[in-house]
């Protein structure tokens, strides 16, 4: 074991060493950047620090002693991860960017959340356990993923911040004030030819850089642990935890693309057409980013970096240990209630009873479960639509109404049955194991 | 007269560019539309639909990679034989042994990329309210293009047929065998049940249907190979060419109105 870890530190020193000098080198642009163009010494002058404190950090990991994170707040992170902390946090940290963008959108704060995220990758990649998971050749995409994903979101709240600002102020958004028009050929077809050379030369370099993954030959005998499907359906494959494959793999998946083609009929805010903005068209913005940021993205990183053997959550710093047993026992809804509430056995159909009789009873011990969806399903559309929702209610009419509440609840369910399965071990709602049903 | 001047008069040139080289604004102009290949853009475009911090190029980048794809895919299958004999071999082969191995890295990171940059093309345009009308049917293609990207994505995992391949489409595959009323395991089944024969079986429901047997064999590497390299490619673009059209007719790039 200890031999193995000097041969990986041998191995990433290198590789180290050169990420914070290339990080050292942003920093030295950015402060010529802001001392040449934008005459702003005293910032300058801490990014040129920071720089010169990156090269420290650099020549430490190309002596061979690369710095990491200490081992106590490693052991903290890895012993807090679970399923409540992760979701609770993830979703903590979307509302309150969402709630401080207008802090957030400043470019120094911007470009020190940057570098503060790259460091912390940097450091965690000291460590055996997290960088074997990172730089897995198809995981490697997915780290771009966040960095892209974090970078533009940034970029559009920046813009849209701007542009509600200039609202409030009675002035049109940013986007018409270059209306002029201009020749496609040179403008845009050059603009073209040269993104299309710099992608090649990226691809490339990443194609010379990191080999593609190629296991041993495919057998039917040796299932691996974890077996995951392709890391984009890693979301899905996360609700498998939650929901029957018919519900994970089929009818959510099919809604998804529903909900989305849906969108352009539902939303009829005729605001917010062509510039970014978040003010007027704050709802539909905020049910994008939760299906979109957190409930598609966040279960993906779930997926690809949390998830390891048995589908197991481990720490980001955790050795995968196919051996971590984690006792499970959830707990259908028609248990709690006639066992643990009424105190006697599941209804059950006398022995040689007719179809009838057994779906009779059947239902009848589902009973508590089916209310509880009827309730959400049938009783919470309308109910919304004369409290809270009757606006929407107003403009949208009858069907596109109940279309779009149905799809918000469905997707609302989610995180719902996951904080259900968490507090309370609930395993289904309505379990009807005779017909494949259980939701 | 110059080399380039004696290849600019020569006949040959002028049946294929029938203008002199664009640089007025009349020739640029026309540049634009006798050329095939540039007549998908307009002649001139407002100068925030081309901002980069507005469309973040996200639709042209996925385009392009669509080609860079389909060109190192076809070169790929010059070296792939899709069948359980040769195919992990000759990806082996494309590793070890051919010079132009690199096609494989470039095929296999060019289509992670194209599913990332559809989703933040995707995000772009929700978050431009670019959907709203009138291009709200081009919203619906581009939804269509999505779940085509992904699936080429999926088919395309496959082929390698090693450990990571065969898993990752057991583990997607499997879920189809609970699809309602077409799965073996899926609700309600038992509904499509001839005088107490069962229609659906694992040896005839969706599942059977995708992998063409009852577990990912041979027959799935064939059906994966032939959605991949031709199906799901021809209905992309399809799909792209009305995409592009629409974007013309819907009014070019979207902007404040
Ligand atoms: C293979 C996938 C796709 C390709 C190659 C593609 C390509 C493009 C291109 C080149 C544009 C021009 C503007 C730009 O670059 O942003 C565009 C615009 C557009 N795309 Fe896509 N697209 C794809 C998928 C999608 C998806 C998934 C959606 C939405 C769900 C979508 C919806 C739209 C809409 C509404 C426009 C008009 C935007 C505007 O006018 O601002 N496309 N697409």
């Amino acid at each position: 074991m200890h031999g193995s870890y000097t041969d990986f530190i041998e191995g990433i020193s290198p590789f180290l060493g050169g990420y914070y000098l290339a990080l050292s080198a942003m920093n030295a642009v950015m402060a010529f950047y802001l001392w040449h163009y934008k005459h702003k010494t005293g910032q300058a002058v801490f990014w040129v620090v920071v720089s010169f404190l990156l090269v420290a950090v650099a020549s430490a990991a190309m002596g061979g002693s690369p710095l990491g994170i200490p081992e106590d707040i490693r052991k903290f992170i890895d012993w807090a991860t679970g399923p409540v902390i992760y979701s609770v946090g993830t979703t903590a940290l979307l509302v309150i960017a969402y709630l401080a963008r207008r802090w957030l959108v400043q470019p120094m704060v911007g470009w020190s959340l940057l570098n503060l995220s790259l460091v912390v990758m940097g450091l965690s990649m000291a460590n055996m356990n997290f960088a074997a998971i990172v730089t897995k050749p198809d995981n490697v995409p997915i780290v771009g993923l966040v960095f892209l994903l974090g970078f533009f979101t940034w970029l559009a709240t920046a813009k849209a911040v701007e542009n509600d600002d200039r609202a409030r102020e009675g002035l049109p958004p940013t986007e018409s004030l270059d209306n002029e028009k201009v020749l496609v050929w040179p403008d845009l077809v050059y603009t073209e030819l040269i993104c299309m050379i710099a992608l090649t030369a990226f691809l490339l370099v990443w194609g010379i850089a990191l080999q593609a993954p190629l296991e041993e030959p495919a057998s039917a005998v040796k299932t691996p642990n974890p077996s995951k499907a392709p890391w984009y359906f890693l979301g899905l494959q996360e609700m498998l935890v939650y929901y029957d494959p018919w519900m994970a793999g089929v009818l959510l998946p099919s809604l998804i693309i529903v909900g989305l083609m849906a969108i352009p009929f539902l939303d009829f805010n005729k605001q917010g057409n062509g510039y970014y903005t978040i003010e007027q068209r704050k709802f539909s913005y905020i049910v994008f980013q939760l299906g979109f940021l957190e409930l598609w993205v966040t279960l993906i990183i779930l997926g690809t970096f949390f998830r390891g053997p048995n589908w197991n959550i481990f720490g980001p710093f955790e050795y995968w240990d196919a051996h971590k047993v984690l006792a499970l026992n959830n707990v259908d809804l028609s248990q709690y209630f006639w066992v643990d509430g009424m105190g006697r056995g599941l209804p059950k159909a006398p022995a040689g009873s007719g179809l009838g009789t057994q779906i009779g009873y059947i239902l009848l011990r589902e009973s508590p479960g089916i209310v509880l969806l009827a309730l959400y399903f049938i009783v919470l559309p309308p109910l919304m639509a004369v409290t809270f929702f009757r606006g929407f209610f107003a403009k949208m009419g009858f069907v596109r109404y109940m279309l779009m509440a149905n799809l918000l609840l469905f997707m609302v369910a989610l995180p719902l049955k996951m904080v259900l399965r968490w507090v309370w071990n609930l395993k289904y709602i309505v379990a009807i194991p005779e017909y494949f049903l259980n939701f | 007269m110059s080399i380039g001047e004696m290849i600019r008069e020569s006949q040959v040139w002028k049946s294929i560019f029938r203008h002199p080289m664009p640089q007025d604004r009349r020739n640029r102009i026309v540049v634009m539309l006798t050329n095939f290949f540039l007549h998908l853009h307009p002649v001139s475009i407002k100068k925030q639909g081309i901002a980069l911090s507005y469309t973040w190029c996200m639709g042209g980048v996925t385009f392009f990679l669509f080609l860079v794809e389909t060109v190192t895919g076809v070169l790929l299958m010059f070296y792939y034989r899709p069948t359980i004999e040769w195919a992990y071999n000759d990806i082996l082969a494309l590793r070890d042994v051919t010079s132009l191995g690199v096609l494989r890295e470039l095929h296999r990171w060019g289509a992670h990329a194209m599913v990332i940059t559809v989703w933040l093309h995707m995000y772009r345009v929700f978050l431009t309210g670019s959907y709203k009308p009138p291009r709200e049917f081009n919203w619906v293609v581009g939804v269509i293009l999505l779940l085509l990207t992904l699936l080429l994505s999926f088919t395309g995992y496959l082929l390698p047929w090693d450990q990571l391949a065969i898993w990752a489409i057991t583990v997607g595959s499997n879920m189809a065998r609970a699809t309602p009323i077409l799965g073996h395991e899926g609700p309600g089944q038992q509904l499509l049940n001839i005088q107490g024969i069962d229609m659906i079986t694992n040896a005839s429901d969706a599942r059977f249907a995708l992998l063409g047997a009852r577990f990912v064999g041979e027959e799935t590497l064939n059906r994966f190979y032939i959605l991949h390299c031709i199906a799901i490619p021809l209905a992309v673009a399809l799909l792209l060419a009305i995409h592009f059209w629409r974007v013309r007719k819907d009014g070019g790039i979207s902007g404040p109105l």
